[in-house]
């Protein structure tokens, strides 16, 4: 295959991932890595180095959006960078020196996970009234925009959503994925921030998380030209696309089909990795 | 610093958002631009990514790629286009730094910094 072919497949490639993981939520990596690895032969870390910018991309673009119109919480988002890209660290530095067979396991794990999550019926849990001390003097209280009216919010559990962002950093640096999934269940779950905010300041927050292992990854030589050409541009399109088309009622259905394929995406990594094919 | 001095968290908002939003633009233009030249010079040479052979030593020095991106060749100009990329979420850490430093909100400019000091150790 001549570059000129590849680099065609690859961009129509990263359009469908990027335009399927902004429609679905679940961010372009999860679906470009397996892309990548399975169907293009692309060694891992040379698919993990690419995903990680063109993540950086989409991430930025719609952080963009979302801080104008002032749903994230930025002091959230800077006090949580510390444990992401702390974490981000680590896990680009555990992914650099470990076997792609063993990132291609941990990698159809995590990904089994991510299916499971986007199924799960998201139901706000009840909000706190009163914020914890940490929390009032770190400043994380905020007020967020909703249909209502400007509605303020507490925030609890701050070690434990630190602690819980450290590990999606960590996730993030080794796979090369935003790792959203993680974030927003730090956020959510533990810390009991609105949704619309935590789903928000997790944008904010991924490209920074991205951006550090991303260096990292540059540095080794892990991030090539000829491959970044057509998946940054490709993925950076789809998702643009995918926030533009206004899914109607077919979400459901949506979900359930991407839900499949995402399984067996993880399947196949899991197989091959444990056969030593990638 | 007149304009600083008079900021708030809704105009430091605004700021980060047109910076995001900028530095991908840019980035996407070199990349394409790069893209471009890449292809029409080695458009029809065969491909191989297969097994992992580290980059050249000098699509990784943050000198080498300006240097060689400003003499006009693809790869490094994309490769310009991806440390733009890269720099965009931090220089939304430095606006945000410069900000809560004139907010005189000194507990978050110190974490600004120590984010900063992280991804800075990364490169």
């Amino acid at each position: 295959m001549t570059i000129l072919v590849l680099t065609i497949f690859l961009f129509l490639g990263a359009m469908s991932a990027g335009l399927v993981g902004s429609l679905t939520g679940l961010g372009g990596g999860v679906i470009l890595i397996p892309l990548l690895t399975i169907v293009f032969k692309v060694d891992i870390h040379y698919a993990i180095g690419t995903s990680l910018v063109s993540v950086i991309a989409t991430s930025s673009g719609a952080a963009a959006a979302y801080v104008k119109e002032g749903i994230s919480n930025i002091r959230i988002g800077m006090f949580l960078e510390v444990a992401t890209t702390t974490g981000a660290i680590m896990g680009a530095y555990i992914a650099i020196y470990t076997q792609p067979y063993i990132i291609a396991v941990i990698f159809g794990a995590v990904l089994i996970f991510a299916a499971i999550s986007s199924f799960a019926k998201k139901e706000q849990a009840q909000l706190p009234a009163t914020s914890t001390r940490l929390a009032y003097w770190l400043r994380l209280n905020g007020t967020y925009p909703s249909l209502t009216g400007i509605k303020s919010y507490q925030v609890i559990n701050v070690a434990g959503g630190f602690f819980m962002m450290m590990a999606a950093g960590i996730i993030s640096g080794l796979l090369g994925i935003g790792s959203g999934a993680l974030k927003v269940i730090a956020m959510d779950n533990i810390m009991r921030i609105p949704f619309k905010v935590s789903t928000a300041t997790s944008n904010f927050m991924i490209g920074v998380t991205a951006a550090a292992s991303a260096g990292l990854y540059l540095q080794r030589g892990y991030i090539d030209p000829g491959l970044s050409f057509p998946v940054v541009l490709g993925v950076l399109l789809g998702a643009i696309a995918g926030s533009r088309i206004l899914v109607k009622s077919k979400t459901r259905v949506l979900r359930l089909v991407f839900g499949v394929v995402i399984t067996l995406l993880a399947a196949e990594m899991i197989y091959n990795g444990l056969t030593h094919q990638i | 610093m007149k304009f600083f001095a008079k900021m708030n968290d809704k105009d430091l908002e605004t700021i980060m958002g047109i910076v995001l939003r900028s530095g991908v633009t840019l980035s996407a233009l070199l990349v394409l631009t790069g893209g471009i030249i890449y292809l029409l010079n080695n458009g029809h040479t065969v491909a191989n990514y297969h097994s992992f052979l580290s980059e050249p030593g000098s699509l990784r020095d943050i000198k080498d790629i300006f240097k060689n991106a400003l003499m006009g060749k693809g790869r490094f100009i994309i490769q310009l286009g991806v440390l733009v990329l890269i720099a965009t979420p931090i220089a939304r850490i430095i606006f945000g730094l410069i900000g809560y430093l004139a907010e005189k909100d000194y507990l978050y400019t110190f974490i600004a910094l120590f984010v900063l000091c992280i991804i800075i150790f990364s490169l």
